[in-house]
């Protein structure tokens, strides 16, 4: 099947869908690639990259928009503002679009796709469980996010983020407060880390203490009895109005120590919780700054503007949008790989044909539009959470029934008693050469006992090949009876000398052998 | 020379041997024990020739030269890959000459004894043709699982138990017929019985799973020690009987230390059957059954694989028979070297069964020159996991199961097992989603932090080097 990337047309929008090294991997699940020329430009992947990846590169976007089996795109298809054409209009049935669709918002170019015929699968759509993480762009995407929301603010931020002592005087770290822990906000912290700041953190879900707490940083704790703000599909959910008292209590606290503030608090089709009002902006210290990761869905702070850095009370509000584009190499690349795994597992029979199978979770999930139909929203996921602590004490139960009776402390002298009968009878027949014998063999056991719990693991090997090499002390036997006057018992004891001789030579030449090969 | 001398010479090789084994505790002294077992050897030799022959010396020069130079070849050629298959052929060259003096001595019974004397010895005989023929037949099926010339598999017969029984009373059985009729007669009953044990030895090794291989070569050992000590019963030579002690001791222990690894008891492994179709069975109507689903898996290039590993600061590689197969253990050090000179601090983790015999995994590295003293123990390394930032798994699989720890009626439960899932990344190069020797799937494969990168363990490590180089 032939895979169309065209450029993206949206304005600002620098990432590509296609980069050449994913490009090499998909030509090995059987596909064929075009791209449209300058597509990766802004991502700094200029044609000749492409080229030399196997793409080929097509002038037109109308020819990938409308000959294409496959197209990938980073946002929603729009009309192209220079040439004028809708791309969804020039497909047709049997062609599959792959993009961010943002289904809930755009239910007119769901509709559009659907009129076209074509199968859509959202980038956004795919669920958020486990095994889909590998093609989980909206975290790929929420970690670049974060990581940049931080050099924005150490760009529009005056002052070093480490602290330092030289010897023009002392430098105070700067201290950055993070709301939301999510995937953006755990970038976010760990960025402002390695600057060198002093990083707290907020969130609703008492479960990402441990993260944030993992990454160096410090959990902020409300001072209020237990509630959860854990939702489905890993987003927090709205608070009770006491929860969020509080909550804005601390913020205000906060605001007036921290010098930088970023929030990243999103609940799924809201409007974005408002939680630094204008006042605590005003508390906050001159020079500070706040980014918005929320603005585009109206902003954690009410004085963001979309798209815009303003300064209000002498604190930087910085509202981007698409920070994900601000990195774009690095975030094309990663959407890329995420793409591809979303593309071998549709393709698993690696022959270049895809294969939109809606019985696995994963891809019923992406699927937005099926040939013509829209199969979104898709029926609610299976959550596949385990009654953990359930199992945890079956498991406790199971292995304390398994815990075997503690044995009779005398139970030890059975075979003691026994061994002692045993040899007791023994001296009473056997004649006193014998016991002789036995005493020095009992006595070597012993000593082989001892010794052998000495030798070191690593070299059971060599010390096999030795006692292999040192058993062949049987030769001694044989050397006895070779003198003999029978014929048979000459060829027996020679047969064994010639074996014997094998094994003491090897086994003592390739103990050396190895020996010499240990060193430090 | 009389006979004070050779007693005195005895007395002064059975020390040296002791004095062999002790050597080999510790890395520096293990060249240095080598050593004192050879003058051991050397010392016993020449004074039994020299005070105990006297003809057929033609016969005796020439078995020594020519079973010394196909001894030297074989060891001169053969593959540190190859050492299980070398060791268990060996063993068996031992329990043959067991075979061949014991009858030598059956046949040629020279001095007249008491009755009580004459069972005594009598028994002796028999016992150590018994346990010479059994590590003989034993060691050459050995030898034939390991070259993987017949299957790995565990071959049970319907009531193998019973089978057992049943040669072990016939063994009995023969063994009076042969006191009763010994030194004249009985030859029929010893020959009878030398069949029996040879039968034995095949069906006892037969019936012991891939993974078991360690103990079977440990208990071969141990087998080939005992043979020896019963000749020395037999002959009456008290050097043999030292010996025979310290090397079937050694043995026993060996496969002592090779069971508590897997956290089986002895018997268990003996009467055969890890991962055999019965207690596969079980498992999977249990808890155990595939240990997720197949989409959690994510696989991982080469590239990546270098890349993470370039980046991190402690990086752990734990090999297993899968590295041995495929003869990475060279491009495993080069990588190690290589990120050495990055600044990464690599260090190997072993398992004490890992590999085909005790010890197998450390000769390999050595002859890749790992420098033993980066090669740590699984108890020395398994609680440093949590700092160590990749982990690479190679060839291993049931030596690193998490199943072992966390489903407890796993056919591995309770097994020792190295635990990399606790560190930050674990890389498992693996050829397929194929289970281990033990038949248990892996959680390990599944984990979340865990990175499949599928393929040839050889062409993994290769692409990973060349990745690593760039």
């Amino acid at each position: 099947m032939r895979i169309g990337v065209p450029k993206e047309i949206e304005e600002g929008e620098k990432r590509v869908a296609l980069t050449p090294e994913v490009a090499t991997q998909l030509q090995k699940l059987g596909f064929t690639l075009a791209i449209e020329s300058q597509a990766g430009a802004a991502a700094s992947f200029d044609d000749e990259q492409y080229r030399r990846a196997g793409v080929e590169i097509v002038e037109d976007p109308r020819d990938i928009w409308h000959n294409s089996d496959i197209i990938l795109h980073v946002r929603p298809p729009i009309e192209h503002p220079e040439l004028g054409f809708y791309g969804v209009e020039l497909m047709k049935p049997g062609q599959t679009l792959i993009s961010f669709l943002y289904p809930a918002m755009n239910p007119e170019k769901l509709q559009a796709l659907a009129e076209r015929g074509v199968t859509a699968l959202a980038m956004d759509s795919v669920p958020r469980i486990s095994r889909a993480q590998k093609m989980d762009a909206l975290s790929s995407m929420a970690n670049i996010a974060g990581y940049r929301a931080v050099v924005e603010a150490a760009q529009h931020f005056g002052r070093f983020f480490t602290g330092q002592i030289t010897a023009a005087g002392k430098i105070p770290p700067a201290k950055v407060l993070v709301i939301g822990a999510g995937v953006a906000g755990l970038a976010a912290i760990g960025a402002a880390k390695s600057m060198g700041a002093i990083v707290r953190a907020f969130d609703t879900r008492p479960e990402v203490k441990e993260q944030v707490e993992s990454m160096d940083a410090e959990f902020l704790m409300l001072d209020f009895p237990e509630e959860d703000g854990a939702g489905t599909g890993g987003y927090a959910k709205t608070m009770s109005p006491e929860f969020i008292k509080a909550e804005m209590d601390l913020f205000a606290a906060q605001a007036a120590e921290v010098d930088i503030i970023i929030t990243t608090a999103l609940i799924p089709g809201k409007p974005a919780p408002e939680l630094i009002t204008e006042r605590m902006v005003a508390n906050m210290k001159p020079g500070s700054v706040i980014v918005d990761l929320a603005a585009e869905a109206g902003g954690n702070c009410k004085l963001t503007e979309a798209n815009k850095v303003v300064v209000k009370h002498g604190v930087t509000l910085i509202g981007y949008t698409n920070l994900p584009s601000r990195l774009a190499a690095q975030s094309s690349q990663l959407y890329a790989t995420n793409l591809r795994h979303l593309l071998t597992d549709l393709c698993p029979e690696k022959n270049g044909e895809i294969v939109v199978n809606m019985e696995d979770e994963v891809i019923r999930g992406a699927t937005v539009v099926k040939e013509g139909e829209i199969t979104w929203p898709p029926p609610a996921p299976r959550l596949s959470v385990a009654p953990k602590a359930d199992i945890g004490a079956k498991a406790k139960a199971q292995m304390a029934k398994a815990e075997p009776k503690p044995a009779h402390p005398l139970a030890f002298l059975v075979p003691l008693a026994l061994a002692g009968l045993a040899l007791f009878g023994l001296g009473s027949v056997a004649p006193p050469e014998f016991i002789g014998h036995l005493t020095v063999f009992v006595l070597s056991c012993f000593i082989g006992y001892m010794v052998i719990w000495g030798v070191s693991h690593s070299l059971h090997t060599p010390l096999m090949s030795v006692t292999n090499a040192i058993s062949s002390i049987i030769v001694i036997g044989a050397l006895i009876q070779i003198s003999s006057d029978s014929p048979l018992v000459v060829i027996l004891a020679t047969l064994a000398v010639f074996i014997t001789s094998i094994n003491i030579v090897g086994g003592f030449a390739v103990t050396q052998r190895m020996l010499r090969m240990f060193r430090k | 020379m009389n006979a004070g001398i050779i007693t005195v010479s005895y007395i002064a090789a059975s020390a040296l041997f002791i004095m062999a084994l002790g050597g080999l505790a510790h890395q520096e002294s293990a060249r240095r024990g080598n050593f004192y077992g050879m003058l051991g050897m050397g010392l016993a030799l020449l004074v039994t020739i020299i005070g105990l022959v006297t003809q057929n010396q033609v016969f005796l020069i020439g078995g020594i030269v020519a079973g010394g130079a196909i001894g030297w070849y074989l060891a001169k050629k053969v593959e540190m890959t190859q050492m299980p298959e070398l060791v268990a052929i060996l063993h068996s060259l031992v329990g043959m000459a067991a075979v061949f003096v014991g009858w030598a001595n059956a046949l040629d019974h020279g001095a007249t004894m008491t009755p009580v004397e004459q069972a005594i010895h009598a028994t002796e005989t028999y016992l150590g043709i018994l346990i010479g023929a059994m590590t003989f037949s034993g060691s050459v099926c050995a030898y034939l699982k390991l070259s993987a010339k017949i299957s790995g598999k565990p071959l049970q017969l319907p009531g193998r138990h019973l089978f057992n029984a049943g040669l072990g009373l016939l063994a009995i059985w023969f063994c009076f017929e042969y006191v009763a009729a010994a030194p004249e007669g009985g030859f029929v009953a010893l020959a009878l019985m030398t069949l029996i044990a040879l039968v034995f030895g095949v069906h006892m090794v037969v019936a012991i799973g891939g993974a078991d291989m360690p103990v079977v070569v440990s208990m071969l050992n141990s087998y080939s020690g005992w043979a020896a000590a019963a000749m020395g019963f037999m002959l009456g030579n008290d050097l043999l009987i030292v010996v025979g002690a310290l090397v079937g001791s050694s043995g026993a222990i060996l496969s002592y230390i090779m069971c508590r690894a897997m956290n089986r008891k002895f018997l268990n492994v003996i009467l055969g059957g890890f991962g055999s179709k019965s207690s596969g069975n079980k498992s999977t109507g249990g808890a155990a059954g595939p240990a997720g689903s197949e989409a959690d898996i994510k696989p991982i290039q080469a590239e990546e694989v270098a890349d993470l590993l370039s980046h991190a600061k402690e990086v752990m590689i734990l090999p297993g028979y899968g590295m041995a197969v495929a003869q990475a253990q060279h491009t495993v050090f080069e990588i190690s070297k290589k990120l050495k000179e990055k600044g990464v601090n690599v260090r190997f983790g072993i398992h004490p069964v890992a590999g085909r015999m005790p010890g197998h995994m450390n000769v390999l590295l050595a002859e890749a020159k790992v420098p033993y003293d980066i090669v740590y123990e699984m108890d020395e390394i398994n609680e440093d996991f949590p700092k160590v930032d990749v982990s690479i798994v190679i060839g291993a699989n049931d030596i690193v199961n998490p199943a072992a720890q966390e489903v407890p009626d796993s056919p591995i439960a309770g097994m020792p097992v190295l635990e990399p899932w606790n560190g930050k990344t674990t890389i498992v190069l693996k050829r397929g989603m194929s289970t281990g020797y033990a038949g248990v799937d892996n959680p390990l494969f599944y984990k979340e932090n865990t990175r499949m990168l599928f393929g040839d363990a050889k062409d993994s490590v290769d692409a990973v080097l060349k990745a690593l180089s760039e």
